[in-house]
């Protein structure tokens, strides 16, 4: 791994997405909930960015401050730090994962607390930051319910929005009774799986956590380098509790979610949650600008996460990966994730997004699986906010997937010898058309009745499934020549 | 004009009679079709697995068999899209100056069928007679990466004698997506699965897309399902006539 590569995006141990997606394409019951949940927030996000106008002018319009703003993003990052430190805050600058846990595990450390409540956030998801807080004996309470249900099944997200989506309410209701006694308040007794029974005893549960937590550790969905001001966009008030009661926040934030304007937020507060929550608006956005004496916290840290993002971005190609607003619309338009689910991608990036961003940030060497995971359709194209062409970049991944690896194996691996031999076929008409005539040979010695069926070997992973029409014995090109003999267009 | 068919080396392999389907209602509507024998393959295989190096010598082959014709008509979108989006940008990464030019120049001219119909021939009604139920499957590089819209159902709905009823979540992916359905045989399967249900609900006799290597993948599956249900090209249903013994 090179040493500005991300460290911690990938799940240690976690093997390759096709024997990864066995697990949930093996479990009638979860492709059920993915297939149900994923439909109705779609439905919901076509009804509300179908209904604007001007819905294709917002994107075109947040994909260029986006292209902007990765252009000169070291400029709008120092001028973040300026900003921030003149309102108070603190700005810290970490390179990778271990870095960024050692700042915030300091900082925590200095306030004497050994508890800390958070704000759902990818970025502390992707350097592992509660586990290293429990390493250095503090506790880290996820707030967010989705969360919740996570940590106390002691279980992995598999959405960006809906991190619980591969759990039901019966099992939700089971990991609560089982589990919220040993972090806190127990849950009610005859807790049943009503929605509403689930969302108190989550509240009473959390309530405790936030009046006694004095350090809170967020994300930020944004950060304004114009003014300093960092933001938080959430649907559930969990949010704003952990970003007002405590005496210390400490926000963790990708380098690439620092926006120039504060009016740039016009266009970003109305691609998100229309692409996100399939919502008009969300229920809480929540901003702030350093500390404010008497009224929040009064410490404030922002830490700036590269862990990998600086190599992405000197990939021409693969930098608009940088632009995601993590709205996860490209996981709930996608085929392959409504079958397979998040937990197969390996990493806290699921989906689309994160077969494009995952290999980025750790080098595509360590998910060499994930650019393939995907029939290119092209929907999640479609549905990104910020016109990120997932597609595009899944394609020249795949490229530099199989440059690793020729650069890496002195000899050629066999679907690199099959690629060789089909462009020495193809690239000559002559060749072709002896190899169609051997094909329609094969053809008729493995069929029965002009149709293929289940094969040994190799083509098994196709025939399994499907049958296939033996090729005919003659070819197009074939029949043109005979039935055009003057051969005036050879 | 002169129209040049690019078969593309699956068809021209596997289903020839899609080939000759294309040439039938272009000379029913009175054009003449040619054939460059020098053609092969557009390397969209190559491409997508991401042996790019490997895919040159066919973007050159290319250029260098249709250099000569005003339109190219291929019926495939995916090809057609490969040809379209995919040779230039492999021309700009891996080729000279002259295969930069000759592709820039060459890639407009390439039409998917529908598109030629009905973009520069201006015809929708082309005289087929198909008497069958049939429902359209409109493959991913037809919907979102050609933006075909509705032309194939325009020429689909001209057609006499058709029933022609509408799949429901028509615009999922079938799970072919080239070699995803080697690497990814599982997914595949499972969203092949969800496609034929949905096909199979509208009670049509046939499938039809204009995409061959989709609609050998959802054939294969109601095919080894012993559905019933036959898969078409839709330039197939479109050479068909009254007389024909379909």
């Amino acid at each position: 791994m090179s040493p500005d590569s991300g460290t911690n995006v990938v799940w240690l141990g976690s093997p390759g997405f096709p024997e990864a997606a066995r697990t949930a394409l093996g479990d009638p019951q979860l492709r059920r909930n993915l297939r149900k949940a994923t439909a109705t927030i779609r439905d919901k996000r076509l009804a509300v960015t179908g209904e604007l106008d001007d819905w294709e002018q917002l994107r075109e319009a947040g994909a260029a401050t986006k292209r902007h703003t990765l252009r000169h993003l070291d400029r709008y990052l120092l001028r973040l730090e300026d900003s921030v430190t003149k309102a108070g805050g603190v700005v810290h600058w970490a390179a990778d994962a271990a870095g960024a846990n050692r700042i915030v595990t300091d900082l925590v450390r200095a306030t004497g607390e050994a508890e800390v409540v958070k704000v759902k956030s990818m970025a502390t998801q992707e350097i592992g930051l509660n586990e290293a807080l429990e390493q250095a004996g503090i506790r880290a309470y996820e707030t967010d319910l989705a969360e919740l249900i996570v940590q106390l099944g002691d279980d992995r997200p598999s959405h960006i929005l809906v991190p619980a989506i591969h759990r039901n309410r019966a099992e939700i209701r089971e990991i609560f009774q089982r589990e919220m006694g040993a972090w806190g308040r127990p849950a009610p007794d005859g807790l049943t799986d009503e929605p509403r029974a689930l969302a108190e005893a989550a509240r009473l549960h959390l309530r405790d956590k936030f009046l006694r937590a004095k350090v809170a550790v967020s994300g930020a969905n944004f950060a304004i380098a114009e003014t300093g001001t960092v933001g938080v966009v959430e649907s559930e008030g969990n949010g704003r509790m952990c970003l007002t009661l405590p005496e210390t926040l400490i926000t963790v934030m990708g380098i690439e979610k620092v926006l120039p304007r504060w009016q740039d937020l016009e266009v970003f507060l109305q691609l998100l949650p229309r692409s996100s929550t399939g919502e008009r608006m969300n229920p809480y956005t929540s901003t702030w600008r350093g500390v404010t004496p008497g009224d929040g916290p009064q410490a404030f840290h922002l830490v700036l996460l590269d862990n990998g993002r600086t190599a992405t971005l000197a990939d021409t190609v693969g930098r608009q990966a940088l632009a995601c607003i993590r709205c996860s619309a490209c996981l709930n338009v996608c085929p392959v994730y409504e079958r397979t689910g998040g937990h197969a991608y390996g990493s806290v990036y699921p989906g689309p997004i994160g077969a494009i961003l995952t290999p980025q940030l750790v080098g595509v060497e360590h998910a060499a699986t994930l650019p393939f995971a995907s029939t290119l359709c092209g929907a999640c194209y479609d549905a990104c906010p910020v016109k990120i062409n997932i597609p595009e970049v899944l394609t020249h991944l795949r490229a530099e997937v199989v440059e690793a690896k020729r650069a890496k194996r002195r000899v050629p691996g066999a679907e690199a010898l099959a690629m060789k031999a089909a462009t020495a076929v193809l690239a000559s008409p002559r060749r072709l058309s002896v190899a169609q005539k051997a094909a329609a040979l094969g053809g008729r010695l493995v069929s029965r009745k002009d149709v293929i069926g289940p094969l040994p070997g190799p083509l098994h992973a196709w025939t399994d499934a499907r049958d296939t029409p033996a090729p005919p014995t003659e070819s197009f090109r074939a029949w043109w020549q005979r039935t055009h003999p003057t051969g005036a267009d050879s | 004009m002169r129209i040049a068919l690019f078969i593309t080396c699956f068809n021209d392999t596997m289903f020839p009679e899609t080939g000759k389907a294309v040439v039938t209602v272009l000379e029913r509507l009175g054009h003449t079709v040619e054939f460059p024998l020098a053609q092969t393959c557009c390397g969209q295989m190559h491409f997508n697995t991401g042996y790019r190096p490997e895919a040159l010598p066919l973007v050159r082959g290319f250029a260098e068999a249709f250099a000569d014709y005003d339109a190219i008509v291929t019926p495939s979108a995916s090809c057609a899209g490969m040809v379209r989006e995919n040779h230039p940008l492999l021309a700009q990464q891996y080729g000279d100056a002259e295969l930069r030019a000759a592709v820039a120049e060459g890639a407009p001219r390439v039409h998917e069928f529908t598109e030629l119909l009905v973009d520069v021939l201006g015809v929708t009604d082309v005289g087929a007679y198909f008497p069958h139920r049939v429902t359209y499957h409109p493959t991913c590089h037809s919907l979102r990466g050609l933006r075909l819209g509705d032309k194939p159902l325009a020429l689909l709905r001209a057609v006499r004698g058709i029933d022609l009823v509408e799949l429901p979540a028509a615009d999922s992916c079938c799970g072919f997506g080239g070699t995803f359905a080697l690497k990814n045989a599982e997914t595949s399967t499972a969203m092949l699965g969800d496609k034929m249900r949905n096909v199979v609900s509208t009670g049509a006799d046939v499938v039809c897309a204009a995409d061959n290597s989709c609609l050998m993948h959802i054939g294969g599956g109601l095919s080894r399902l012993r559905t019933g249900i036959g898969t078409l090209h839709l330039a197939e249903i479109l050479a068909s006539t009254q007389g024909d013994a379909r």
